[in-house]
């Protein structure tokens, strides 16, 4: 019977399979960072269990981490203790760990596709829901809870449902200035926050095809933002060219092997999904949040909805206290809306692809005045890329800030906040209420409509400045 | 962890969609590294509301969370359920909820039950008759019951067994390391 990428994927996990009960489901690979994971060690040592597989699992320093030039001084007690007891954890587990000393220091999704450690046909687990970004690669990643980080950590194994499966393919090819941020969100902006619950999305068609892995990378980050539990694309060419040579990846004849397995996982012809869409990828312009989740999105060209004319009370009542938080009135045009703070960065967006974007846009231009804009690299292989070529000079001349790695203000556990009231153009992930600042107002964005932005002052159509 | 039952409790009404765990716990509450004592930071910003619901006095005490489709979106933080767990909450009744969350509550004793969305609108609709209104949740027999009637709501076997007798996942799976160590050299 022809199979689904997810159900081959599956199907080479599942450890025991009995009536009555999820599947107990091997994972490969484990991803742990400083601030969902304490509690799961702790419990372990309370009741005397061991790490069973330290070496499949992998740490880095991302959430709390100061962006100043390293090294640096922590000054705030509670980050403090958080990276240090993951430093503890990590040494008495025998955890390969990425510190802040370290070159290789990162955003955990930035770096573990980077690192080759991410591969096709893999299970990956982490206590982030961002994790999802590494299906891009091929792989069925999923975020989940410190209890499950626990329990993957003293047993290398999970209780899962097999999931409902979700194709979304998409037709034709983005437009000229179009990215693949752009897809996602008006794709998330198509079907709600919750379009995709309890579903694994697997992206098709030519338009995800002719995607770079970086922008693959983009697109599979955000399946959570649609509410599903993964999201991935089939291994191809592409996926291939990317891995060889990746400092964890199979080299040489193992390579040229892996990767014959790693071509043979894409989903077969007449396998079904559970459900499926079909969206025209020639649809797409430019896209720009204006409300207080990512499903909440417009054109750059458009205009700040009126909540009266949404027909479903719940999401009339939904936009008038986004409207309402969000400091804006119904009819505003997007290009009017006036920033005064911009923010590259993030594992959704802050990968050497994403950086150059962003530099051609703003080369040889300066950010408008009262605006503060920063770049913050997803990892310390980003920068050190980024840096050869010359970007850091581009950005640092335009008047950006050039900052450490680490998720910075995506979240703002660390210094890198917005003060309430202050209005962001961010290439991160999430505009809910708070989440870059208390009173903060973030709309979402591709990197070179966030770096047009910083230029312009407001928002802009970037494919103007590009013809 | 705890069995979880039948609970009856005042149910407290969270009339909004998508409420996502940012809200639920915001990030400061998260450079904490134990589970406990986390009630002071649920819902932190909306609490400083007087008339946000939690602050009420009918709903000081409230030990089931009635919310609108796609509650606990965002982010996987296990916060959102230790802090509901820690002000009190056990149970909660919506539409849907977003994967991660629905999964945390079930890991911390906490039932999450869906019901169809016109009888979560009855419930929010007798809440606002009659303030600090109390329902019953019994997961033996997946009823919720109140003064608006009683209503079924649909659970995995699986996850209704482990509430109700409080397993510990973790002990569980390791009764069975052999089949996870022979799955482990089988893939050499």
């Amino acid at each position: 019977m022809p199979r689904t990428l997810v159900e081959k994927i599956w199907e080479r996990h599942v450890v025991l399979r009995e009536p009555g009960r999820p599947d107990l489901l091997y994972i490969d690979l484990h991803l742990v960072h400083e601030v969902t994971s304490p509690q799961a060690f702790e419990a372990l040592r309370e009741n005397g269990r061991r790490v069973r597989r330290p070496d499949l699992t992998v740490a880095t320093m991302d959430h709390d981490v100061p962006t100043d030039p390293r090294p640096i001084q922590i000054l705030d007690a509670s980050a403090r203790q958080q990276l240090e007891v993951l430093a503890q954890n990590c040494r008495d587990a025998g955890i390969r760990l990425y510190d802040l000393d370290s070159p290789e220091q990162g955003i955990v999704h930035v770096i573990g596709p980077e690192l080759g450690l991410t591969q096709p046909g893999m299970t990956i687990v982490c206590g982030d829901s961002h994790t999802s970004t590494h299906g891009a690669l091929g792989a069925l990643a999923f975020g989940i809870g410190t209890s499950e980080v626990e329990h993957v950590l003293a047993t290398q194994c999970l209780w899962q449902a097999p999931p409902k499966t979700l194709e979304l393919r998409f037709d034709g090819a983005l437009g000229f200035g179009v990215t693949a941020k752009d897809l996602i969100l008006y794709t998330i902006g198509r079907i709600g926050t919750g379009g995709a619950t309890g579903h694994v999305i697997e992206y098709t068609g030519p338009a995800i095809r002719a995607l770079s892995m970086e922008q693959r990378m983009t697109v599979c980050n955000m399946s959570i933002e649609a509410g599903a539990r993964a999201g991935l694309i089939a291994p191809d060419e592409t996926t291939v060219a990317y891995l060889r040579g990746r400092r964890f990846a199979p080299s040489g004849a193992a390579f040229e092997q892996a990767a014959a397995g790693w071509l043979a996982l894409a989903s077969d012809a007449g396998a079904r999904y559970d459900r499926s869409l079909v969206i025209d990828a020639a649809e797409v312009a430019p896209q720009v949040t204006w409300g207080t989740n990512p499903g909440m999105v417009t054109e750059v060209t458009g205009r700040v909805p009126d909540p009266a004319s949404f027909a479903d009370a719940g999401a009339r009542r939904s936009a008038e206290l986004a409207l309402a938080y969000m400091g804006l009135k119904p009819g505003v045009a997007i290009e009017d809306i006036a920033l005064d703070r911009v923010f590259i960065g993030s594992c959704t967006n802050a990968r050497l692809e994403d950086l150059q974007a962003a530099a051609a846009v703003v080369r040889g231009r300066k950010v408008a005045r009262g605006v503060r804009a920063m770049v913050v690299p997803g990892s310390q292989q980003v920068k050190a890329a980024a840096e050869r070529l010359g970007l850091d000079r581009v950005f640092r001349d335009a008047g950006f800030e050039w900052r450490e790695s680490g998720c910075s203000m995506c979240l703002g556990m660390n210094p890198d906040l917005l003060q309430p009231g202050e209005r962001c153009a961010s290439t991160s992930n999430r505009n809910f209420e708070g989440r870059q600042g208390a009173g903060g107002r973030t709309h979402l964005v591709s990197p070179a409509m966030a770096a047009a932005a910083a230029i312009a002052g407001h928002f802009v159509d970037v494919r103007e400045w590009q013809a | 962890m705890k069995p979880f039952t039948t609970l009856t409790g005042v149910a407290a009404p969270l009339d909004r969609a998508n409420v996502d765990t940012d809200q639920i716990i915001p990030k400061q509450f998260l450079k904490r590294i134990v589970r406990s004592g986390l009630r002071d930071g649920l819902f932190f910003d909306w609490r400083r509301d007087p008339a946000f619901v939690l602050n009420q006095p009918a709903y000081r005490q409230a030990r089931i969370l009635l919310a609108r489709e796609t509650f606990g979106c965002g982010s996987s933080r296990e916060h959102a359920a230790w802090a509901l767990k820690d002000f009190g909450i056990l149970a909660l009744i919506a539409p849907s909820f977003a994967d991660i969350f629905y999964n945390n509550c079930f890991k911390n004793g906490m039932l999450p039950a869906a019901l169809p969305a016109a009888q979560v609108d009855r419930l929010f609709a007798a809440a606002a008759a009659q303030p600090g209104l109390e329902l019953t949740v019994d997961l033996a027999g997946q009823t919720i019951r109140g003064p608006a009637g009683e209503f079924r709501f649909e659970i995995d076997a699986y996850r209704k067994q482990c509430l109700l007798e409080g397993l510990d996942d973790i002990a569980l799976t390791l009764q069975h390391a052999a089949a996870i160590t022979a799955f482990e050299q089988a893939r050499r």
